[in-house]
């Protein structure tokens, strides 16, 4: 089976636990206006250019694994689940071969009456990086074009299903540089017993270029970078947020 | 003899070290291995830091000087040439400079009387006139020598650049003294060893035999000076170094014997620091000295590395981008044994970058293994990501062919210290030989002097047609390798024979053993751009363009190919091919003094120069751009990330270029991962949620 890919990357740090494969499926529905790779935003069915099969995607996983130190590989985009079938016999083959899976993912196509897939993807995923854009629902409408609801779902499933998560959230100065918000996100995260990490992004201008390339208005557009404090801040408001819901559930008991 | 080797080797277990010069198996009986990790360093002392910083004066002299801050236009340097020179006297720990006052470049006509005039001329001094003349008219050079043999066709290839960087006007270096000898047997006991030695060359006086008597008693000579040179900084080197100062002491004074001597393209230190770990261990467990102290000796020793200089031409510091002096030492590494050949003294010598602050000199190079303490990995992480100032080489790959007591001279080259030496051999450019096979051996750019294409190698069948067809470019390419591999060698062999015997490195030679390896080291440029260029002709069409001389000068690339760099076996295979059929070609060839022909593609430099005199190649590179350094992958046409960019050259395999395959890599730490403020891993919320039950 085939899948179109955008491109990979040979030696990724920051997509999940020590040096990953990583590679960027092609397709998302989402429109995240700080979308740092609006190229991989949709699948011309008509390209075969950019095909790949699994055996072609793990051998080249093999050229390089000498380099690949406690790490893995992640599938990242676009979004990975919009070629969910692809991607589910991508993580089982390299299960077998005892690779490390990650998954990058926005989480937007889960459906509770999709759960039959998505448990033989999870049965072959050994972590998810679930990047929740906003926790607020209109805000994260107006960010993305697309409701949170199923998001917030599907962290609740993988909860459930006890699956390693780790929670990504990009700190955008004027939308999620937040402190009500960050708590806010910080209090639904607090939730999740499969947290086991959280990845704070600032948010950065590299993107911008590749706009202007493809055409397209930037949305962001005069919207500073997040400097480094911020994003410490907005982790320790987050983290604030995690202990208040701790503390709630202890009291409910 | 015997009762001062007794008292100077009091603690230290005995063995065939006692008996043999063999300085390798004293550290093997004596080390310390250590596991742990950086905490135990000490900081600057109050006296390094005032010295370091009348040393940043000097250099900030030295600069607004145009560079240079004093010459030796008269007084020829030799190992004892100068009279005691010191920074600053009574804060020195460690003394010793190249001439009498720090940062004075050094007078060193052996190689080459016209490039000491240019050093000297290119900062407004002039070489003493009488000098001159007894270097032109009573002692030859090696250069003066070289260019009496060189054949017409030598002459031609070095103008045209596809030989170039020959050592032919300068000390070849790349030879590493076993400077610890000195320190761990005084200089006695060497010259005894160097007579036995010469005693034992005896029997029919073949030339091979005369030669090897005359260059013993230039070393005995060589050891004698040392010893002078020594006594001028009021030390008695005669004898073995008798506590951690002094073993530092004697090891760098051998050390600058050997850059009073020679002005050679590398000067590398060896691998001392854990040699001199034992000196410094025995010190501390008898209560006699301190860490701050071990540091500060470490720290004045690295300083006075820091100030080697040369005396050299704008033309020598453009081809290396600088002016390096390749003082090179080797930390790490494992022993053969398994145990970690890193000691606390590997984390005090990498500690001075952060003591005295980053610096290109010495160049410090950690043997890396797989196997090495994980708390120093980490350190060395920790200060590569701070400093940016170290090199790493695989120590696992190195230690199969060399054991594990070898050293790397200039940046990638490796020997067993003071058992094998190096023939520099600089490099051939095989990306304009590849442009020679497609004009049938005509230069592709036009002669600066008469304003046409030079004929330089053999008059070949040029390509013919519009498009470039890779069998028959392949078929032409090993033709013209075949004959520049030839020529190489035998102008390297005029250039060996020429330096033995005008500028022989008496005093380095003197700290090895009788019987040397000689590794004659070759080298590639321009890998990543033939590799390509091939891959292009192969995989795309190359359209030829001609010049009015009917000279492809230039070429139109249609369509894409794959490039080297990305993993990809369809052009990294060709890589090798090159690399396999060269190194083999090499090989068949005579090679002076029974020298194991090596090759090496390490251009780190110099690639900058090489790609200035290339004209435009197939791949799509333009004429003048730089060539890759080393082994690298063309800039931007890497394009998976960097571990297929490395991939593709881990392909090349090592056996075919010992001498070293260099890799320069580059990387923002932020890509290295995440900044561990921003990024909160390992959170357990179990364990909060538990905590917090508690309060």
């Amino acid at each position: 089976m085939e899948g179109h890919i955008h491109s990979t990357e040979s030696f990724g740090t920051v997509d999940g636990p020590g040096i990953r494969f990583v590679i960027f499926f092609q397709g998302c529905p989402m429109r995240c206006q700080y979308c740092h790779n609006p190229d991989t935003w949709t699948i011309d069915n008509s390209n075969t250019e950019n095909l790949r099969s699994v055996e072609s995607l793990l051998k080249e996983y093999d050229g390089i694994k000498e380099f690949l130190h406690d790490g893995g590989i992640t599938a990242t985009g676009g979004e990975p689940l919009v070629q969910m079938e692809f991607l589910t016999e991508l993580f089982e083959t390299a299960k077998k071969k005892g690779i490390h899976t990650c998954l990058d993912t926005s989480g937007i196509l889960f459906r509770q009456e999709r759960r039959e897939e998505f448990d033989r993807l999870m049965a072959v995923t050994d972590l998810v990086m679930l990047d929740i854009k906003h926790i607020d629902d209109t805000e994260h409408q107006k960010l993305t074009k697309q409701s949170n609801k199923h998001i917030l779902e599907f962290a609740e499933y993988l909860n459930e299903k006890g699956v390693p998560v780790w929670i990504r959230h990009v700190v955008v100065p004027t939308i999620t540089l937040n402190d009500t918000y960050l708590k806010q996100l910080g209090h639904f995260i607090g939730g999740l017993d499969n947290l086991k990490a959280l990845d704070v992004l600032p948010y950065h201008t590299m993107g911008e270029v590749k706009y202007e390339n493809l055409g397209i208005d930037y949305p962001l557009k005069g919207i500073p970078a997040a400097t480094k404090e911020q994003a410490i801040h907005a982790k320790q408001v987050i983290f604030e947020g995690i202990k208040e819901r701790i503390r709630e559930d202890i009291h409910k008991k | 003899m015997a009762e001062t080797m007794a008292k100077a080797w009091e603690g230290f277990v005995g063995g065939a070290w006692e008996k043999t010069i063999d300085v390798r198996d004293f550290i093997q009986k004596n080390y310390t291995p250590y596991e742990g990790d950086e905490s135990f360093l000490a900081g600057p002392t109050e006296s390094t830091t005032k010295l370091w910083s009348e040393v940043m004066d000097l250099f900030q002299k030295e600069r607004e000087n145009g560079g240079v801050l004093d010459m030796d236009t008269k007084l020829v340097s030799t190992v004892d040439s100068h009279e005691a020179g010191y920074i600053d006297k009574d804060l020195e720990t460690i003394v010793g400079l190249q001439t009498d006052k720090p940062l004075k470049r050094s007078l060193q006509p052996f190689g080459g009387i016209r490039m000491a005039e240019e050093a000297c001329k290119a900062y407004g001094y002039e070489v003493d006139p009488e000098i001159t003349y007894i270097f032109t008219h009573y002692r030859k050079t090696h250069n003066e020598g070289v260019f009496d043999v060189y054949t017409p066709e030598m002459r031609a290839a070095r103008h045209n650049a596809i030989i170039t960087g020959l050592p032919d006007a300068y000390g070849r270096g790349r030879i590493i003294g076993d400077y610890r000898r000195v320190a761990l047997y005084g200089i006695d006991r060497l010259i005894e060893d160097k007579n036995y030695q010469k005693a034992i060359t005896s029997g029919t006086m073949t030339e091979e035999k005369i030669r090897l008597r005359e260059e013993l008693a230039d070393q005995i000579k060589a050891l004698k000076a040392l010893k002078n040179m020594a006594k001028k900084y009021g030390y008695d080197i005669s004898v073995p170094a008798t506590n951690a100062k002094e073993a530092i002491q004697w090891t760098y004074f051998a050390y600058l014997g050997a850059v009073k001597d020679q002005n050679g393209a590398a000067m590398s230190l060896g691998r001392t620091s854990t040699f001199l770990d034992i000196y410094i261990q025995r010190d501390l467990d008898n209560g006699t000295l301190t860490e701050e102290q071990a540091q500060e000796y470490i720290d004045h020793f690295i300083m006075k590395l820091r100030m080697v200089k040369f005396a050299r031409t704008p033309e020598y510091n453009a081809l290396f981008s600088g002016d390096p002096q390749w003082v090179t030492e080797s930390i790490g590494g494992m022993g053969i044994d398994g145990r970690t050949l890193v000691t606390k003294n590997s984390f005090r010598y990498l500690h001075t970058l952060e003591n005295l602050g980053t610096a290109p000199e010495p160049n410090l190079t950690v043997l890396w293994s797989k196997r090495l303490p994980k708390a120093f990995k980490h350190y060395c992480a920790k200060l590569s990501i701070n400093t940016s100032s170290f090199q790493y080489e695989n120590d696992d790959l190195m230690r199969v062919t060399h054991g594990d007591d070898y050293a790397i001279a200039c940046c990638v080259s490796s020997m067993r210290v003071g058992k094998e030496m190096q023939f520099f051999g600089a490099r051939a450019n095989l990306a304009k030989c590849l442009l020679y096979a497609i004009n049938g051996g005509v230069d592709e750019r036009l002669d600066a002097k008469t304003g046409k294409h030079n004929q330089v190698g053999p008059k070949y069948r040029p390509v013919e047609g519009d498009y470039l067809d890779y069998d028959d470019v392949m078929a032409k390419y090993t033709d013209m390798m075949t004959w520049l591999a030839k020529l190489y060698v035998d102008t390297l062999n005029c250039i060996h024979y020429m330096h033995d015997k005008y500028c022989y490195e008496a005093i380095q030679m003197a700290l090895h053993d009788r019987d040397v390896k000689r590794y004659f080291a070759t080298g590639i440029a321009g890998m990543s751009v033939v590799a390509d260029s091939l891959s292009a002709i192969k995989y795309a069409k190359v359209k030829c363009i001609r010049d009015e001389y009917g000279v492809v000068t230039d070429f139109e690339v249609e369509g894409d190919f794959p490039k080297y760099g990305n993993n990809d076996d369809r052009v990294d295979s060709i890589a090798v091919e090159i690399l396999d059929k060269f190194m083999d070609m090499i090989r068949s060839n005579y090679c002076y003094r029974g020298g194991v022909p090596t090759t090496s593609i390490l251009t780190i430099t110099s690639n900058v120069v090489y790609g200035k005199k290339t004209g435009n190649t197939p791949d799509g590179r333009k004429k003048g751009q730089p060539l890759a350094p080393g082994a690298n992958p063309m800039h931007g046409r890497d394009t998976h990330g960097a571990a297929a960019s490395m991939a593709s050259v881990a392909k090349l395999p090592w056996k075919n270029a010992q001498d070293g395959i260099s890799n320069t890599f580059t990387i923002i730490p932020d890509a290295l991962g995440k900044d561990s403020k921003v990024f909160a891993g390992d959170i357990d919320i179990a364990s909060i949620r538990e905590e917090m039950e508690k309060q």
